[in-house]
């Protein structure tokens, strides 16, 4: 953790100050310590604009909510029912367009902002975050692990994913057991891993390091087991590591796959092979095949 | 197979619930109970007797949900702790949502729709008496269902969203699944049931001269929170049933191989599961509008914009089911729409924070409980609505799904909207319910504790969230940091679970204690209800009152002085009351054993109960049913006993 | 005086308000229509599904080659029939002609009777040719769509029995009045929906 650590606080100086000090004013972030927060320690552009929208959300809100509890102290001081308070009663007042118009008014001008922001935002995720040529990673939730399939290399690797740093990373995510979700808090919110579905999410780390990933989709019994680290390498590390994968490690046959779907809790793995078109039978045969049009371009990656 | 269970601590449950029983019997037969208990009990069809009993299995299953809680959080207390295993940590959590869900929140919104809704608009019961006793005892028998699954069998462990294929016999083959459904098919029924019966009474039932824009605000939420459970309910019937079928019969809706599509049950589960929490959150608005205007002695303010705020929550409801999965890989263009349409909600909730402010400003508030649970409501919902606005900002919500800032969000807004707001309406209709009132001190205690609690409980849960722990995990990790924070949500708990006994106390305490109410109108209300003796005659109204304007009571205070509650013994006329009857519990109980029969896909059990359920129709149907007539020497006794004449 | 020529609207009203819209009735009639949208909920869901799940045919029968249109044709003009009798039981029963309404309400319990005949010989000669419920999604939604609104049309034949039997006991009064009313509501609700699962199952499935 202390070498993650380090690197975090690299990353951690392109956060915008403000943003940091407008959320530090919540005060429930000031319990612990900081870098323990993965969501608001952002290690890349997507988790950065989730980040900034989680920061500007927050902000916009209490422009409401400060108030409210604000004016709730003052009123039940001010107006309590006891003897000898000369502030004003009026029991029949019950009616006012003008103060009607401004708390009808100004929710409505917060929920546009933040409106406009979150559907820039939302449809801007589903781009890759920058343009260097991405990489595909196929990621198959399975009961209680997870195997990536590297379909540019056919390596493949479980409980574990390697990444080149800096360069944009296409998850494709399907699942061959009930469904889960995938999340590397540093690098990016979640997409789940939907049987017969083959989905896409962009994530890229910034700096080398380790992530923490886990399924954020309860599958059962082993489910809190289903921890995985994403580990970011400079490009040329990381394609090192793809070549001595190659030459050094088992293949996977259609058999090691049926030993790996059984429903258990498994190490860390790595093989130089898988069988070809493993992802698109997983994702055909769980139903996939009946919304081909929506996943070709997906598939054919 | 052998039902007799293996577990150390699921034969300890089953031996505390033989006892119990025992216990149970044997008083009854003791003191002779047992026709006391099928006259003026099981067969009732009085709105308040049958408000009462739903008030009572929701305090029960308080207590259950919040055993489950304090499990959840022992064993979470500690990293890699052996307290619960996999297994029985999934069962927990499972049952604690669903029960506080389904067998708790709602139980105690339709007590307080009973007890209150027909005294507030004036009428004598509900527009079907008889349907209302099916609808409890449906929900009872369901709840029955649903609880017995810990001892025999094992309970469901899929989550309370129960989604496929997880939830498919591939993957949990045991009944626990089977019992979640069918007991919340039988409890839905009831529901559905209320949702008509309730409308249709606000409809029709009024007392002459309430129009609609004079109703009290309570009726108007219980109304729009009707008219969700009316469209509402029928997706988690039809969801339900297709799982059923999928477990039951071998079909495939949700299943992963033969054509299965596991979405399907996300949409429909959610398009009931959204507007659900409207369901339960609007009459907790009707209860705060009314606590607010009593104990600030002032009208409610802003009641167009209130009325106007309740359907536009109820309407817009429907149109945010998808905000449950944005990350399920729905369009942008569908996410966006559906963030905005979530946010949005959050401007006429808003508006109704901002009116119940002004309630307050310019009036004279009194601190007295239901009002204390009114002003820390409002502060624990502002900071979960706040977190809600985060959760609909799509982009965001991909970070916060599924993680601990959710489940701070959700309990912020359901203990801080909905307990809240039927602890402030148990308080606030106490007396009108029993006749006497719960003494303040201990409550006050049972609030400060019960309050502290919860913000020790949870507030760490959303910095449990934002440092990346998901919902649902037995156990987690010593080296991540969550350590010292989920020790202080379980100490938060507990001081919770210290508030929940407190209360209990206090109840306990106040029926010999508590201040016998003999006015009727002991907070110095507003609406109808307060001109009726405590606890109130059951054919409710001698005369059934005019009305004049909003806070119709307040009007005839005003207007009449202390002669506002004598009725002239010269007036009094007969009234047609409804017959009791012991149908609803035996069809219910039919119900149940068709459900349990299915469970255990015993199929000649389940005709069986089938079979009497037809049974009960058909002799209800036959039945010449016109109820009686009061006669006004009876009338006359029971008023005059109430120093009303 | 006020008082007289209000107490003679009332009886003038009264005298032309049908039987079963007494003040009971009209709660049990509104409560009723409540209770038909709640229904209609539960099909649009059972149709979405079925709309979503129809394709998937997991390799197994194809529903537009099993369906034969002359069954479902004759299921048709039975079904559109019997409302249309059940409304002249109505017609009858505002006359006041006791024998009348019940002639045509046990004509229209047998068309109804003749509607679940050919559904239930069209399912079985499905199940005969492999096309079961548990083949396949696409055939589990069909069987499920169809044969929940077959099982709510059988529960209304039981259900007109059952009134039958009361009008045959108490003749006609308010209450029974007011259930024959009802039922006569549900068997137009069922009608409805029938013509639903007509064009978007069956005419669709043939020419789609």
């Amino acid at each position: 953790m202390n070498e993650q650590g380090v690197e975090r606080d690299e990353t951690k100086m392109r956060r915008s100050s403000l943003g940091k000090m407008l959320l530090l004013a919540v005060p429930f972030l000031l319990t612990g310590c900081r870098d323990r927060f993965l969501v608001l320690d952002p290690a890349g552009p997507v988790a950065e604009t989730e980040y900034n929208m989680i920061v500007l959300s927050a902000v916009l809100i209490s422009i409401v909510v400060i108030p409210v509890i604000g004016l709730l102290i003052y009123i039940v001081r001010k107006y309590r029912d006891r003897p000898g308070n000369d502030a004003p009663y009026q029991p029949e007042w019950a009616d006012s367009k003008r103060l009607e118009i401004v708390w009808w008014g100004i929710p409505i001008v917060i929920i546009a902002v933040l409106s406009v922001f979150t559907v820039r935002d939302t449809f801007a995720l589903t781009q890759p975050p920058s343009d260097q040529e991405p990489v595909t990673i196929q990621v198959t939730s399975l009961d209680w692990k997870w195997m990536f399939q590297y379909p540019e290399s056919g390596v493949a690797t479980v409980n574990y994913a390697k990444i080149p740093a800096g360069v944009p990373v296409q998850f494709v995510l399907t699942s061959d057991a009930p469904m889960n979700s995938f999340w590397v808090p540093q690098l990016g919110g979640q997409t789940y891993t939907m049987p017969g579905m083959a989905m896409r999410m962009w994530l890229q780390a910034d700096q080398p390091g380790t992530y923490y990933g886990h399924g954020a989709n309860f599958t059962g019994k082993e489910f809190a087991k289903m921890e995985f680290d994403v580990i970011a390498e400079k490009p040329s590390e990381f394609k090192e590591w793809t070549k001595q994968v190659k030459e050094s490690k088992p293949k996977m046959t259609k058999e090691d796959y049926k030993q790996l779907k059984e429903p258990g809790v498994v190490e860390e793995k790595t093989f130089s092979s898988y069988p070809s078109d493993l992802f698109k039978e997983i994702v055909m045969k769980n139903g996939g095949i009946y919304r081909k049009e929506e996943h070709q371009h997906i598939l054919n990656d | 197979m052998s039902l007799w269970p293996t577990e150390p601590m699921v034969q300890a449950s089953l031996v505390a619930i033989i006892l119990v029983s025992i216990g149970i019997i044997f008083t009854l037969t003791y003191f002779k109970k047992w026709g006391w208990l099928w006259r003026e009990w099981i067969t009732t069809v009085d709105h308040k007797k049958i408000g009462i009993m739903y008030l009572i299995c929701a305090l029960l299953m308080l207590f259950r949900g919040g055993v489950d809680a304090l499990l959840m959080r022992i064993q979470l207390a500690f990293p890699d702790l052996q307290f619960l295993d996999a297994q029985h940590y999934n069962e927990i959590f499972t049952t604690h949502g669903t029960i506080m869900i389904l067998f708790m929140a709602m139980p105690f919104l339709f007590a307080m729709f009973n007890i209150v809704v027909p005294l507030q608009i004036g009428a004598r019961d509900v527009a079907f008496p008889y349907l209302n006793a099916v609808s409890f005892w449906l929900f009872f028998f369901g709840a029955l269902l649903f609880n017995i699954s810990f001892v025999l069998g094992g309970a469901p462990d899929a989550g309370w969203v129960n989604y496929p294929p997880l939830s498919e016999l591939t993957f949990s083959p045991g009944p626990g699944i089977d019992y979640y459904l069918l007991s919340l098919q039988i409890s839905g029924i009831g529901s559905i049931a209320t949702g008509i019966n309730f409308l249709v009474t606000i409809l029709k039932m009024r007392a002459p001269g309430m129009s609609m824009m004079r109703m009290p605000m309570f009726s108007w939420s219980v109304l729009a929170s009707c008219i969700v459970i009316i469209f509402a309910f029928p997706a988690l019937t039809a969801a339900l049933a297709l799982l059923s079928l999928d477990r039951i019969v071998g079909t495939h809706f949700f299943t992963m191989l033969h054509g299965g599509n596991p979405m399907m049950y996300m949409n429909l589960f959610w398009i009931w599961g959204h507007p659900e929490v409207y369901i339960v959150i609007l009459p907790a608005y009707g209860v705060f509008s009314e606590v607010v205007s009593t104990f600030s002695k002032k009208r409610l303010f802003g009641y167009k914009s209130m009325v106007a705020s309740l359907l536009l929550i109820s309407v817009a409801s429907y149109l945010v089911w998808v905000h449950h999965f944005f990350t399920m890989g729905s369009s942008a263009g569908v996410n966006s729409f559906f963030a905005v349409a979530s946010m949005a909600i959050a401007i006429p909730t808003g508006v109704k924070v901002f009116n119940w402010l002004f309630t307050m400003f310019r009036g004279r508030i009194r601190l007295s409980l239901p009002m204390l649970w009114m002003l820390a409501f409002i502060p624990t919902f502002a900071l979960g609505g706040a977190t809600g606005v985060m959760l609909a900002v799509a982009p965001a919500d991909y970070q916060f799904h599924n993680s601990y800032f959710l489940i701070a969000h959700f309990h912020q807004v359901l203990i801080g909207g909905v307990v809240y707001g039927m602890l402030a309406g148990l308080y606030y209709w106490w007396p009108k319910m029993f006749g006497f009132q719960l003494v303040e001190k201990l409550g006050k205690w049972a609030f400060w504790l019960f309050n502290i609690g919860f913000y020790v409980c949870f507030m760490p849960q959303y910095a449990l969230g934002l440092m990346g722990m998901t919902r649902r995990m037995y156990e987690y990790p010593s080296g991540m940091g969550w350590n010292g924070l989920n020790q202080v949500s379980t100490v938060g708990a507990f001081i919770m679970g210290i508030g929940f006994l407190l209360i209990v106390a206090q109840i306990l305490y106040s029926i010999r204690h508590g201040k016998r109410d003999t006015t009727g109108d002991p907070w110095n209300g507003r609406t109808l209800e307060w001109s009726l003796p405590s606890p109130v005659p059951h054919y409710n109204f001698v005369r059934i009152p005019e009305v004049k304007g909003r806070d119709a009571w307040w009007m005839m205070k005003q207007e009449k002085g202390d002669e506002a509650t004598s009725t002239p013994s010269s007036s009094i006329q007969p009234i047609h009351m409804p017959n009791s009857s012991g149908l609803p519990f035996l069809m219910s109980l039919a119900f149940f054993v068709a459900g349990f029969g299915l469970v255990f896909h015993q199929f000649a059990l389940a005709a069986v109960g089938g079979i009497g359920i037809g049974i009960c129709l058909f002799l209800r149907s036959l039945e010449q049913d016109e109820g009686y007539m009061l006669s006004p020497k009876e009338i006359r006794r029971i008023e005059s006993a109430q120093g009303r004449l | 005086m006020a008082l007289a020529q209000h107490e003679v609207v009332r009886a003038q009203t009264e005298a032309n308000r049908p039987l079963e819209y007494d003040e009971d009735g009209q709660r049990h009639i509104l409560g009723f229509w409540l209770f038909l949208a709640t229904d209609l909920v539960l099909f649009a869901c059972l149709f979405a599904t079925y709309q979503v799940l129809v394709t998937h045919t997991d390799g197994g029968p194809v529903l537009s080659e099993l369906f034969e249109l002359g069954g479902v044709t004759a299921e048709t003009i039975l079904l559109l029939t019997s409302s249309f009798t059940g409304g002249l039981a109505i017609y009858e029963m505002r006359r006041g002609n006791l024998r009348g309404l019940i002639g045509w309400l046990v004509f229209t319990v047998m068309l109804g009777l003749a509607f679940i005949g050919i559904e239930v010989y069209e399912f079985v000669t499905f199940v005969g040719e492999g096309a079961t419920m548990q083949r396949s999604a696409a055939l589990s939604a069909f069987f499920t769509l169809v044969g929940t609104h077959g099982l709510h049309v059988s529960f209304g034949i039981l259900w007109m029995i059952s009134v039958i039997v009361q009008l045959l006991r108490f003749g006609i009064q308010p209450v029974t009045a007011r259930k024959a009313f009802i039922a006569g509501l549900y068997w137009h609700f069922l009608d409805v929906v029938w013509v639903f699962v007509f064009s978007a199952v069956y005419l669709m499935g043939v020419l789609g």
